[in-house]
């Protein structure tokens, strides 16, 4: 399975989403790939992510691409990431 | 990681007034001071924040201001200014108390230092002794422990 973290430039908050993601999976014991990018990328892309995490305030630019799309509001609370990954995969 | 990536003046307080530009401002200004970059790279954070909206604020209280790696950038940075006067960005996530500044280098040098930061802002109870703590030398061991 395929999720994208998104953020603006790809390189900052897009990271500590993956960062905290991954643990998250791990801990479920989910076996994902999770790749940071921007959001040019992420809606270029030709290979679709199954779910993309993103922060709200983007989360409006990115309507239209054919992922299921997660806003994250806390980006350092795991339940909250643990929560949303759960409901989206079950 | 974090010990390199945190300069010698890249942790402050700021007491006075200032709004959600002021604040991203002097928190890319303590990168500038340790040479992490030049005052090219507040143009890029502030284009980034007129573009995308107040995107930096990713949990409750905490924003992380930055651009894309490049320009303006000399070296791998953080920095973090704790406002003691909170501001309104325009986030759900208002009002912002931690402000974190951070430049890379390159799309890939950093990834292990955030996944670090990451961590460490996840411990329990570790925000709320950045909010509260007084002294900053205790902020820095914590961030860089």
């Amino acid at each position: 399975m395929k999720i994208y973290a998104v953020c603006g430039a790809g390189i900052g908050t897009s990271v500590l989403l993956k960062s905290n993601a991954d643990r998250v999976l791990a801990a479920m014991g989910i076996e994902a790939e999770v790749q940071a990018v921007s959001i040019n990328d992420a809606m270029a892309s030709e290979s679709l992510a199954q779910i993309v995490l993103i922060t709200p305030e983007l989360h409006e630019q990115i309507k239209g691409i054919r992922s299921e799309v997660i806003p994250i509001d806390n980006i350092f609370n795991l339940e909250e990431l643990q929560q949303k990954l759960t409901a989206a995969l079950s | 990681m974090l010990a390199q990536a945190f300069g010698p003046n890249s942790i402050a307080h700021h007491f006075e007034v200032t709004d959600w530009e002021g604040a991203l401002t002097k928190a890319v200004a303590l990168l500038e001071k340790d040479l992490r970059v030049t005052s090219e790279y507040l143009d890029e954070v502030l284009a980034a924040n007129q573009k995308l909206g107040p995107y930096f604020v990713i949990a409750p209280g905490i924003a992380i201001a930055h651009a894309a790696p490049g320009v303006g950038v000399l070296e791998t940075g953080m920095a973090l200014l704790r406002l003691e006067q909170p501001v309104v960005s325009g986030s759900n996530n208002d009002p912002v108390r931690l402000v974190f500044a951070f430049c890379s280098v390159d799309a890939d040098s950093h990834v292990e230092l955030l996944a670090s930061f990451a961590s460490v802002m996840t411990v329990e109870g570790n925000v709320n002794r950045l909010l509260n703590e007084p002294d900053l030398s205790v902020i820095r061991n914590l961030l860089t422990a």
